[in-house]
């Protein structure tokens, strides 16, 4: 395409549309981005920093947020403090200007962990199953299979949170309250219906003939789906993915009511920090902003195929 | 190689009979079309040889052993699709190295076969380049790559031309006979276009609403046609029907069209009277001032070579393919003569042709 043919082209944009477009979606990411920075930048300040106001635009950053995050610290006198050895690490050193030391490691980062091995459980799982059973309400004469679309996508037209009362009880009688497994299979089931849902749209757009050709070729369905169908629907299983691990990931109302102790989420632990010798908002900063970073990073990777699983059936190869 | 044997093959979805009790073989190493438009159950058919579809009754024979209901993978045939069904996640190599990994053949045998089918296909220089960005021609020469690499019994192709320009479907007619005369596999071509079947097969099968019309080499096809269908839908222009009301006697070899005696093959079977139509190839048409069967042209058609006039008679209006130098004006009056040998005679009603001299040697339907 040369640049004379686009300057007159009846379809391409012009220059000034170009502009406004842009310029609208640096507005909207500032709007978005705004509170993110606020967020670490308010993880790097000193608690008095963080409360002043007007608020500091310029300040001096700490670890001390992080440290507070992921320590628990008791009070010491000032005697007691300067009678220590030297200090070992930064956060020592941080904590000992509050007059305080550390006590041990904080419930953060076992937390942490629960959210990844709930989060990536759970969408791995809604993935699997939504995958296989998209295919076969794809390829195969399932009975009443409008109605029974129909039924798996009406769990998503109540909030969750109608449900919580029942899945506490069952929960309970079946010793499913406060485990991984608990709550891995409760997300499991609510993002299968959307995984079904989205990936029989992507799955739908393979032509039948791919499979045919590779059993022709000598595989059975199970190989071909595997070696055919599968690499096809990469775009949609990763833009699936995204979708199943951000509800996973953010979800906090089950995660509050379901989980306390050892299977407890980040979201639900994160305001539990607030309440810990006077409000510490840089360590809560600090919890939401590492909080972030995986669904940054996994959002990061799979982009491209989030933008495509967006405009799916927009545009045909 | 093999043989394919059709017993009373019947395809029904819910209440529509896609394929009615067709039966037919196809010889070792032959080339069939199978040649309708479409929703004529060709490709239904093609794909109940091919274990994509199962059939609700009858037989399918490959080389004599029964494979009706076996796995399309079970069965060592090899399908060559419209729109190709090219891998697109793999290059052009590993496509037509495809069917071998599924055998467990080792790499460096499968590396060897893919190689020596590209020579082959002349599409060596392309193995190394991804499937999306060919061009239409090797889009189709990959897929046939993909078919032939195995050695199968059979190769069963779907319209495989269809989606090509018209210049390159040329081109590719002939590479695929080229192919067909060197590898000497069993083939079964779908297709709806006439001149493909006439210029590849050695036989074919013209289905309509699910019944094979007519079997037979494209010369019987072509020249003896068993039906009003076949007729129709072979040729272009196609054969011309002029149609009266009369009944016909065994032996008779003459008929009596709107009262001028029209010499024809001699006929083998009596007819009740009722409307049937004399048959006749626009080629068998000459232009003749002495004959007392007029009409006066309708418009001409220049082609070149020659050319189609379309002609006004007193039982329809007909086309004449004549010699391209004259010039005929409209409404002028001409004089029509057939070449008798050549001429076919159809029960309307049944639609089916009328046993005749011209029929008898051949195969009639």
């Amino acid at each position: 395409m040369s640049s004379a043919n686009t300057a007159h082209s009846v379809v391409a944009p012009s220059h000034t549309s170009k502009r406004v477009a842009g310029t609208i979606v640096i507005v909207y990411a500032l709007i978005t981005l705004i509170p993110l920075v606020w967020i670490f930048l308010t993880s790097i300040k000193s608690p008095p920093d963080s409360i002043s106001y007007p608020p500091k635009i310029v300040f001096t950053p700490t670890l001390e947020g992080y440290c507070n995050l992921f320590t628990t610290r008791t009070r010491q006198t000032p005697d007691y403090i300067v009678a220590l050895p030297e200090p070992t690490s930064t956060c020592d050193e941080v904590t000992r200007k509050r007059n305080m030391v550390i006590a041990g490691p904080s419930n953060f980062l076992p937390r942490f962990v629960n959210s990844l091995v709930i989060a990536f459980g759970s969408t791995f799982l809604a993935v699997f199953l939504g995958t296989l059973a998209a295919y076969g309400f794809s390829r195969f004469k399932v009975p009443l299979a409008d109605d029974l679309l129909f039924f798996i996508l009406s769990t998503r037209m109540m909030p969750p949170i109608a449900v919580a009362i029942p899945i506490y009880l069952m929960y309970r009688e079946l010793g499913l309250s406060d485990t991984a497994l608990g709550m891995i299979l409760l997300y499991t089931a609510v993002n299968v219906s959307l995984a079904v849902w989205l990936l029989k749209g992507f799955i739908d757009e393979i032509p039948r003939e791919y499979e045919e050709a590779a059993m022709i070729d000598g595989y059975t369905r199970l190989q071909a789906f595997r070696k055919v169908v599968l690499p096809q629907a990469t775009t949609g299983i990763a833009a699936t993915a995204i979708f199943c691990l951000i509800f996973a990931w953010n979800e906090y109302a089950f995660a509050a009511l379901l989980t306390s102790g050892q299977a407890q989420t980040a979201p639900p632990f994160i305001p539990t920090i607030i309440g810990e010798g006077g409000q510490d908002w840089p360590a809560v900063a600090a919890g939401t902003t590492i909080f972030l970073v995986p669904i940054l990073v996994f959002t990061i990777l799979l982009r491209k195929q989030l933008l495509r699983g967006i405009t799916f059936g927009a545009v045909r190869k | 190689m093999a043989e394919i044997r059709i017993e009373n093959l019947r395809k029904e979805f819910a209440d529509f009979v896609a394929v009615k009790d067709s039966s037919f073989v196809v010889n070792d190493g032959e080339f069939l079309a199978l040649l309708g438009p479409s929703g004529c159950g060709k490709t239904t058919t093609l794909r109940m040889i091919a274990g994509l579809e199962l059939p609700t009754s009858g037989k399918i024979y490959l080389d004599g052993e029964d494979v009706t209901f076996n796995r399309a993978s079970a069965r060592d045939i090899a399908f060559v699709f419209q729109l190709f069904a090219l891998y697109p996640h793999m290059n052009v190599r590993k496509n037509i190295g495809f069917p071998l990994l599924s055998q467990g053949m080792p790499r460096a045998e499968i590396r060897e076969r893919v190689e020596e089918t590209a020579r082959l296909l002349q599409i060596g220089h392309i193995l190394d380049r991804s499937v999306s960005g060919l061009a239409g021609g090797d889009r189709q020469r990959v897929a046939l790559g993909r078919a032939i690499v195995r050695r199968p019994k059979c190769f069963l192709m779907d319209e495989p031309l269809g989606t090509l320009d018209a210049e390159f479907r040329e081109v590719m007619v002939h590479e695929l006979r080229e192919l067909h005369n060197r590898v000497h596999a069993t083939t079964v071509y779908v297709t709806h276009d006439q001149h493909e079947a006439m210029a590849m097969a050695d036989k074919i099968a013209v289905m309509n609403h699910g019944v094979i019309e007519q079997f037979g080499t494209p010369q019987e096809i072509y020249r003896k046609p068993a039906s009003m269908y076949v007729a129709d839908f072979i040729g272009s222009p196609p054969m011309n029907f002029l149609r009266f009301t009369s009944g016909l006697r065994r032996g008779a070899s003459a008929v009596s069209l709107n009262g001028v005696d029209v010499i024809v093959p001699e006929i083998h079977q009596d007819v009740a009277v009722g409307e049937l139509a004399l048959g006749v190839r626009p080629e068998h048409i000459r232009f003749s001032d002495a004959s007392p069967l007029r009409g006066a042209v309708y418009g001409s058609e220049y082609l070149g070579t020659n050319q189609v006039v379309a002609i006004e008679t007193g039982s329809g209006l007909i086309k004449a393919r004549v010699p391209a130098n004259r010039n005929f004006h409209i409404g002028e009056t001409v004089g029509l003569e057939f070449t008798p040998a050549n001429l076919a005679l159809f029960d309307c009603k049944s639609g089916r042709a009328v046993a005749s001299s011209l029929y008898s040697g051949g195969q009639h339907g």
